[in-house]
């Protein structure tokens, strides 16, 4: 198979047509809704700000309601514990109750609330991507 | 003391920080490498690093001796702790990464794109750092003294040295290595141990930790005094002590009730009450502030960030490590407990913070086993302090070598670590009086009331503008530093004042946020134009980015 190569050392050639290249990614690229959807985003449509707005809020009331769950269920131990001084004397297999709540019960409790936001805000995400994505939906 | 295992423990522990730290070396080879660890890390090992980063001195020595001091009170300490890694979480962690700040200046310019703002960070990340660096080279100092009866400079000296010459050579690479290591290391240091003195206090016959007479010595005792105090004696004589008394106490004596300190069963085991004084509650809730709230303004927290591949595994990551560092904090609370019944004359002598170390030998006698088991502990107490203080070192150095040097090359990070590791390694020498875990808090409340309403706002209000992140810093942050200086330099303080100056976040946190929020509505133009564009990168997940 004879292949014409560019003459470049002459001076005056006319130049070679442009080689284009056709990959896979620009017939699987049809998906032309969607496209737009990302291209808002990128150039800060109304609609691609509007999206992101309700992304934001959604994981910042996440997040809010998760403090509120510790808020209360630590914060509110010292102001408990200072109003109903008998709950200090109670004791749970010897151990009076807030040495068991806070060396013991606290950690597993903070850990389980970070568990929960962590799979809450990848769902939010989640849902996000498919808006994106698929926006007819 | 005459422990002959546990020099060599602690020169072990340090020569396997130093060989892994050559070991990083070799393969840091770009300046990338050096200082962001080419982000090649596995969550796994960069949630342990963080981990070891972060339990230092103050977690590994300091709560436990609180505990003994004071009682249920200061549990609160180490629920703090680890809470602060879930404020991290839900707050920041994401976002942060996404933003590709390495640092909390890099942080102020990319969100505001204020120079001015990035001058002030740099200095509040060098003083956090350096009040945080202090306690954990004076904690070395005092660990080396009591377990092996060095001069106190030694051990300051020794660490600072260490540290120094380890970030200085290899860099983040070497130390994720360090750090991963450090974390089992300390925890195997308390975990073992505790093992061991569970099964003594079973054959000892369940001692009570708070028998109905007050706490009494086991063993024959004779205690020198190092700070000042005022004793009540059990016939009812007072008596002033001063550093260097020598008191005697034969086995079965009561432990005199010591001023400032919860001598007293009842003080000890149960919560603070309300009553005709509020400030107890107070200060418990200032200091659920500070902690819940500082972590994330700590520096050499956010550099680990940056070793993430992305948000989702940086949320990931927070979690493991706020795991870690939950199974951690179980341990020291027992050391503080037992320390009621095996080392009663710490409570005298003024040295609570060595509870730690002494605790294996007075349970379990200086035989073999409790000798190990001592050496064990120092080890963990020895890496607590290198791998905090090299974290610490890490983004002191890494923000004197942009924004102060202004030289982004390796020698320029070299230069700026002798300097970040110099000045602490000065202060340390000159304040050995300190409560280690108190200088902990106070930099947790300089943190929260600095960095963390400049995150929190700078990542989920779009209001925020450069002149209300500069006046909150200023507001709530030097409020914060105030407060610092007086505890460390000025005069002792009673009542109110005292408790509003020891503990500040309750009041500096809430300025700081006001502030912020108030003066960024009032120059609301000032506003970035392009928040929105940072916005959808800081929370939209990185599988949608085009660039």
């Amino acid at each position: 198979m004879a292949k014409q190569l560019p003459d470049v050392g002459s001076s005056g050639a006319v130049p070679p047509p442009r080689r284009s290249r056709i990959v896979l990614a620009e017939i699987t690229r049809q998906d032309t809704r969607a496209e737009r959807t990302r291209a808002e985003l990128a150039q800060q449509t109304q609609v691609g700000e509007a999206l992101v707005r309700g992304l934001v809020r959604a994981q910042l009331a996440l997040a809010l309601r998760l403090s509120l769950v510790v808020a209360i269920g630590l914060g509110g131990l010292p102001w408990l514990f200072a109003i109903a001084p008998s709950l200090g004397r109670t004791t749970v297999a010897g151990v009076n109750l807030p040495w068991l709540l806070l060396g013991v019960a606290s950690f597993p409790f903070l850990i389980g609330v970070g568990w929960a936001y962590v799979r809450l805000a990848e769902r939010n995400e989640q849902d996000f991507t498919d808006l994106v994505q698929r926006p007819e939906r | 003391m005459g422990n002959d295992f546990v020099v060599p423990a602690i020169v072990a522990v340090t020569l396997v920080t130093v060989g892994i730290g050559f070991y990083g070396l070799r393969l840091a080879r770009t300046t990338s490498d050096f200082l962001v660890a080419s982000r090649a890390i596995s969550p796994t090992w960069n949630a342990a690093a963080i981990g070891g980063e972060y339990l230092s001195a103050a977690s590994f020595l300091g709560i436990a001796g609180l505990v003994l001091k004071y009682g249920v009170d200061v549990l609160w300490y180490p629920v703090g702790f680890a809470a602060g890694y879930l404020a991290l979480l839900l707050f920041v962690a994401a976002p942060l990464r996404r933003s590709g700040a390495f640092t909390l200046p890099d942080f102020c310019e990319l969100r505001l794109g204020s120079r001015r703002l990035r001058i002030l960070a740099t200095a509040f990340v060098i003083f956090i750092g350096w009040l945080y660096l202090v306690p954990q080279l004076q904690g070395a100092g005092l660990t080396l003294a009591t377990v092996a009866g060095s001069p106190y400079p030694l051990g300051a000296l020794l660490v600072a040295a260490v540290v120094t010459a380890n970030v200085a050579l290899g860099g983040m690479r070497a130390i994720t290595f360090v750090q991963a290591f450090q974390y089992w290391l300390k925890l195997t240091a308390l975990a073992v141990p505790v093992i061991f003195l569970a099964l003594q206090w079973q054959a000892d016959g369940r001692p009570a930790v708070t028998p109905p007479d007050g706490p009494t010595f086991r063993a024959a005792t004779t205690v020198v005094v190092e700070h000042r105090a005022t004793l009540t004696l059990p016939d009812g004589d007072i008596r002033e002590v001063r550093p260097g008394d020598e008191l005697t106490f034969a086995a079965g004596d009561p432990v005199p009730d010591v001023s400032g300190v919860a001598t007293d069963a009842n003080d000890w085991l149960l919560p603070s009450a309300a009553g005709d004084d509020d400030r107890g509650l107070f200060a418990t809730y200032s200091l659920i502030l500070a902690t819940f709230l500082g972590t994330m303004g700590l520096p050499h927290v956010l550099v680990r960030f940056y070793t993430n591949p992305d948000g989702a595994a940086a949320r990931r990551t927070t979690l493991v490590v706020l795991a870690l560092v939950g199974a951690f904090y179980l341990l020291p609370t027992l050391y503080g407990v037992l320390g009621r019944i095996y080392t009663p004359q710490l409570l005298l002598s003024g040295q609570t913070d060595a509870v730690v170390v002494l605790l294996p030998e007075a349970a379990l006698g200086d035989g073999l086993a409790g000798r190990l088991l001592a050496a064990l502990v120092a080890a963990g107490a020895f890496a607590a302090f290198l791998s905090t203080s090299s974290g610490l070192l890490t983004s002191v150095a890494g923000v004197i070598s942009t924004d102060v040097l202004g030289r982004g090359s390796v020698r320029g990070f070299r230069l700026a670590t002798v300097i970040a590791g110099g000045v602490p390694a000065v202060l340390a020498l000159h304040v050995s009086g300190l409560d280690v875990s108190q200088v902990v808090g106070l930099a947790f409340a300089v943190a929260a009331s600095s960095f963390c309403p400049l995150l929190v706002l700078g990542i989920w209000w779009r209001g925020l503008t450069d002149v209300g992140a500069t006046a909150g810093v200023v507001a709530g942050g030097g409020a914060a530093i105030g407060a610092v200086l007086v505890t460390v330099l000025g005069p002792p303080l009673s009542g109110w004042p005292a408790t509003l100056i020891a503990q500040p976040a309750a009041w500096t946190v809430p300025l700081a946020f006001t502030v912020m929020v108030a003066v960024s509505m009032a120059t609301r133009r000032r506003a970035p134009a392009d928040v929105a564009a940072t916005m959808l990168r800081l929370h939209t997940p990185e599988a949608l980015r085009m660039q």
